[in-house]
């Protein structure tokens, strides 16, 4: 009896390592360039701890914190090599904390198919799926940013 | 506009506010006539195009504009030389924080380096700042620290003091660029509406020369940004702001806000920071009551430390009406 426990802990201890070393490893939710149509990734993905948000977004940073983040990954995306935009993840502690930050602010914001709960406006797109909340932000307003837009956020959302 | 031997003449008046050592307008700081604190507030209602996009060849004329009201010289290169210390390093801190969108404007930054160079300052004297890379490339600037060309590096180039300073609850230490780089500072701050300040414009910009400016947000960023201000190197160097309020964020700052922009097109320019940042306050709450948005006392986060800082303890300045003398050009 003893020793067939034995056995049992060593191979438990032996998929627990190898899971950690490769499969059970975190993917990224941001897509790859080419990917998605038209976007490209254009920066490294930095990462912030809950501590550090100020760096990123100062001020900002408070209501992230009291919603219970524990982190921040940020990349940057370029469409067609001419509309810049940025895509923050933010992973909550638990999926209340993704709707409180959600629920704020989109009174102006239209409705959209993405992940538990998301909304769109002319150049940002705010969704939660989960504990995760992404916001997507453009820095021009063309015609075809707001359908760019959700391109992104469903490749995003797929990755999630 | 006045002549050079009125100019100095007139200079005695604004020394008390702006320290001995100063060579800026001084009777710029005070006005002249009616002992008050100026503040300019110079608009272009064409500074973006129908497209939404900034003309950068009128910033030049906007900033022209701007100083010429403040400095009473209708000539750039005149008011400049009156402006800035000749064969000292002039230091620009910008405000890249909020990234791309909503950092201060690159034409603007090099409208004044334009102007600087033609009144004597070398390119090597004058360092674009800011807390690192990434803010400054938010504004559109390249990273360089070659001396014989304009520099434009952060303090995590720099690094910070070793040593601490306070003033009563900021505990920090200095940006390097600060202290030891720069002979004076122009500040370059963006208007924004900040979650929890109320107002982030000229004293808030100086959260970005310090090691932990997460220590002083507490108190919605009060008594923070006033005692952050009153750190002797932060007074004195800091003595002039050209604030950008081309483009802002009137609700949901500092970070930015595509649905919440707005475009004042104008530069707010003065020597007194709490004057400044009192005008750029009232913009901000004129354009939330034009959007239907709650004033920010009835959001919660008024910005406070602006009349700390006015206060006796402080004495950074003004933010009384009947003392600010408010030019709209």
């Amino acid at each position: 009896m003893f020793r067939s426990n034995w056995k049992w802990a060593v191979a438990a201890i032996v998929i627990v390592v190898a899971a950690a070393g490769t499969g059970c490893k975190k993917k990224s939710p941001f897509p790859a360039s080419g990917a998605i149509a038209g976007w490209e990734k254009t920066s490294e993905t930095r990462v912030y701890a809950a501590k550090d948000l100020y760096q990123y977004i100062d001020g900002d940073a408070e209501q992230y914190i009291s919603a219970g983040v524990v982190s921040t990954s940020t990349s940057d995306y370029k469409y067609q090599g001419q509309l810049e935009a940025t895509v923050d993840v933010h992973t909550m502690k638990d999926a209340a904390g993704a709707r409180k930050i959600l629920e704020t602010g989109t009174k102006d914001a239209k409705p959209v198919q993405l992940g538990d709960a998301g909304f769109a406006y002319a150049q940002s797109v705010i969704f939660r799926k989960g504990s995760s909340l992404v916001r997507i932000v453009a820095y021009e307003s063309t015609p075809d940013t707001p359908q760019a837009l959700l391109a992104l956020a469903r490749g995003v959302e797929a990755k999630l | 506009m006045k002549s050079r031997r009125d100019f100095l003449k007139t200079a005695a008046a604004g020394a008390v506010l702006l320290g001995s050592n100063s060579k800026l307008g001084l009777a710029a700081a005070l006005d002249q006539h009616t002992s008050k604190s100026k503040v300019v507030v110079a608009r272009d209602a064409a500074l973006h195009g129908a497209d939404g996009k900034l003309d950068e060849k009128r910033v030049q004329a906007l900033l022209d504009r701007a100083i010429a009201s403040y400095t009473g010289y209708d000539k750039p290169v005149e008011a400049w030389k009156h402006i800035v210390p000749v064969g000292k390093v002039i230091g620009l801190k910008t405000n890249g924080l909020g990234g791309k969108g909503i950092s201060t404007h690159l034409a603007l930054v090099l409208a004044i380096c334009e102007r600087l160079q033609q009144a004597g300052v070398k390119p090597g004297e004058i360092v674009v700042w800011d807390r690192n890379a990434r803010d400054l490339e938010a504004c559109g600037l390249t990273i360089n620290t070659d001396s014989s060309r304009i520099r434009c590096y952060g303090n995590d180039v720099s690094g910070f003091e070793d040593q601490q300073e306070s003033w009563g609850v900021a505990h920090i230490k200095l940006s390097k660029i600060l202290t030891r780089d720069c002979a004076m500072i122009l500040n370059l701050p963006i208007l924004k509406d900040h979650g929890m300040a109320g107002v982030t414009f000229a004293m808030k910009n100086m959260y970005g020369v310090v090691d932990r400016p997460q220590s002083l947000h507490a108190g919605n960023c009060n008594p923070g940004v006033a005692d952050l201000n009153c750190i002797p190197s932060i007074r004195e160097k800091v003595r002039f702001t050209i604030g950008d309020a081309m483009t802002s964020v009137y609700d949901g700052g500092p970070g930015f806000h595509p649905e919440r922009l707005w475009r004042p097109n104008a530069l707010i320019v003065g020597e007194d920071r709490v004057a400044v940042d009192h005008t750029a306050w009232q913009m901000i709450e004129r354009k939330r009551a034009e959007a239907g948005v709650p004033t920010l006392e009835a959001a919660g986060h008024a910005p406070r430390y602006i009349a700390t800082a006015a206060d006796q303890a402080h004495n950074l300045g003004t933010n009384d009406p009947q003392h600010i003398h408010l030019l709209e050009v």
